[in-house]
């Protein structure tokens, strides 16, 4: 006499059937992590590696470094240049994806239903295709013998090539470009639920397109910007390859520093503590999105 | 009635050129990596006709070949496993009742999605050197693993997608003709949930294919995938060979990628 149906149980084989995934996920995902924790309190190794005395040291070599000859902690400009690169330039990919994935989003919620879908797979399509071959595209784009330099030379308005490649600028169009759909996405998805017919209101009450785009479309998309700011800030905080490929190796991002402290620096405690460092950031991000959607949600129930 | 020409909202000033530059700057780059697969030329920056010169190269290239080779074993093996785990993991976070400890499971099979690759990559390299030691095996079971565990979340939250979205009383039906369990996921929930599953499969497969960090990072020597292999010929001189490779990489990655679009899309 089930008056609503009941799913068929699995009830007792759930933990035989929970153990292969979570094996999978705990040894691939959480382990790594884990093990991250515990020797960012470690002494670093002669060769790479640790030998197993707790020291803090490392912390303390995320932003400050001792000087060799009069033995006094100063704070490391390196490591902070590095850092304040890192948030930089994830703040301003966040920005340009917007600038360029809002209008796209716009476009697409505007279209009649059945072609949204469409347009929404072209967004996502490069998405889906390799990193690397993205990051190799903008790289044969922006190159000194590369097609705009080549097209500028050749139309004559620049007398030499402008060094493109290699610079802050490189990586900051290469991280736009890869996590552009990454913004697309969740505006287009509140927008999708936006009643335009509020914003002609506002039209005909004679308000200005701009004061109508500021007080009535945005306020309403407000938790799908937030949502595509997150998923764009946080690889960009991140990243790694980017800043290889088209920095070159000069314009350093977090990921990098990291990447080195297990590569040529061998200093893994430290690649630990900063790779600790880089998930604090991003978990303070997570927690303020968390907020900030669900005090906008709660309210519409 | 209205004698003000109505406004269309479609039409903000600017909006086209500003959406219709967001998808050439999306899909220029793209193009011309594809264009430039068939210069003739030695640059990939002047063209100088059409040759399919790059691609004979590229299949003939050795390390080209082992590193697809790879790339294909790994995400085929990696993909496969995540999609298994995924399948069971997410009938037993739908068709069971509500338990404790099911925010954590969650929240586990999707921390790989949470954590910056860099740190799972250095994590993974750390626990990885704890393993070599230990047992000795130095082999690419360490790539499949790493590769399975990120791909997990993304096969687990299109099947659980499908299965939460599936109509239950066929379920329902089975378990009153006394069906048991086993036979009832056999004959009535895996056909539905098949569309699910090849989607998932698919995104497995492809973000398995497409990883760079975690491999770069994992790999031991001589275990380069076509990723890892692109990302040492980038810092060398660059011939439109890499765009040839490129090319055919993007194309199997579009045609999964449609593929699971439009399974994911069919209804059952």
């Amino acid at each position: 006499m089930a008056t609503r149906p009941k799913p068929p149980a699995v009830d007792g084989a759930r933990a035989a059937l929970l153990t292969p995934a979570l094996l999978i996920v705990t040894l691939g995902a959480l382990a790594p992590v884990l093990v991250i924790a515990l020797y960012s309190i470690l002494t670093p190794g002669d060769y790479g590696g640790v030998s197993w005395t707790v020291s803090f040291q490392n912390w303390l070599n995320v932003i400050a470094e001792r000087d060799f000859l009069t033995d006094e902690m100063t704070l490391a400009a390196a490591h902070l240049e590095i850092f304040w690169r890192s948030v930089k330039l994830a703040f301003l990919t966040t920005l340009l994806t917007f600038i360029f994935g809002f209008p796209a989003a716009y476009f697409i919620a505007t279209r009649p239903p059945h072609r949204r879908d469409l347009w929404l797979m072209l967004i996502m399509l490069p998405f889906w295709t390799n990193l690397l071959i993205r990051i190799f595209a903008v790289m044969q784009l922006i190159r000194n013998d590369g097609i705009i330099n080549n097209l500028l030379l050749s139309i004559g308005a620049i007398e030499a090539p402008i060094q493109m490649l290699y610079t802050e600028f490189a990586v900051l169009v290469g991280m736009t470009y890869l996590y552009l759909p990454l913004m697309v996405l969740p505006i287009y998805a509140s927008m999708e639920r936006f009643d335009f017919s509020l914003a002609e209101a506002g039209y005909d009450l004679y308000a200005p397109r701009l004061r109508v785009l500021q007080q009535v479309i945005l306020p309403a998309i407000k938790p799908g910007i937030i949502a595509g700011s997150i998923l764009v800030f946080i690889p960009s905080l991140g990243d790694y390859v980017v800043a290889r490929v088209l920095g070159g190796g000069k314009q350093l991002m977090l990921g990098n520093l990291i990447g080195m402290q297990f590569g040529e620096l061998r200093n893994w405690p430290l690649g630990a503590a900063l790779s600790l460092t880089l998930l604090a950031i991003v978990a303070v991000a997570m927690v303020i999105y968390v907020r900030t959607a669900g005090a906008e949600e709660e309210p519409h129930g | 009635m209205a004698d003000r020409k109505r406004f269309d909202v479609r039409a903000l000033p600017g909006l086209s050129f500003m959406a219709g530059s967001c998808f050439v700057l999306l899909y220029l780059p793209i193009l011309l990596v594809v264009i430039y697969s068939f210069n003739a030329g030695n640059t990939v920056s002047i063209w100088e006709g059409f040759s399919w010169r790059w691609y004979q190269a590229a299949w003939n290239n050795a390390a080209v070949q082992e590193a697809t080779l790879r790339s294909l074993m790994v995400a085929s093996i990696a993909s496969v496993l995540a999609t298994a785990a995924a399948v069971l993991a997410a009938l037993a976070t739908t068709r069971s009742r509500g338990f404790r400890g099911r925010g954590i499971v969650l929240g586990l099979i999707n921390q790989p999605l949470m954590v910056p690759e860099i740190v799972t990559a250095v994590g993974l390299l750390i626990v990885f050197s704890m393993i070599k030691v230990a047992t000795g095996y130095q082999g690419i079971g360490y790539v499949i693993l790493a590769h399975a565990s990120f791909c997990t979340p993304f096969a687990f939250m299109s099947i659980r997608a499908r299965l939460q979205g599936m109509d239950l009383s066929l379920e329902n039906a089975g378990a009153d003709l006394y069906g048991t369990p086993v036979r009832i996921f056999r004959h009535v929930t895996l056909p539905q949930l098949w569309p699910g599953i090849l989607s998932g499969w698919m995104l497995a497969f492809v973000i398995s294919l497409d990883n760079v960090v975690i491999t770069e990072f994992v790999k031991s020597a001589g275990q380069d995938t076509l990723p890892t292999y692109m990302l040492g010929q980038l810092r060398r001189k660059i011939t439109p060979e890499i765009n040839a490779i490129s090319t055919v990489l993007l194309l199997i990655s579009i045609a999964l990628v449609i593929t699971a679009y439009l399974a994911g899309r069919k209804r059952a």
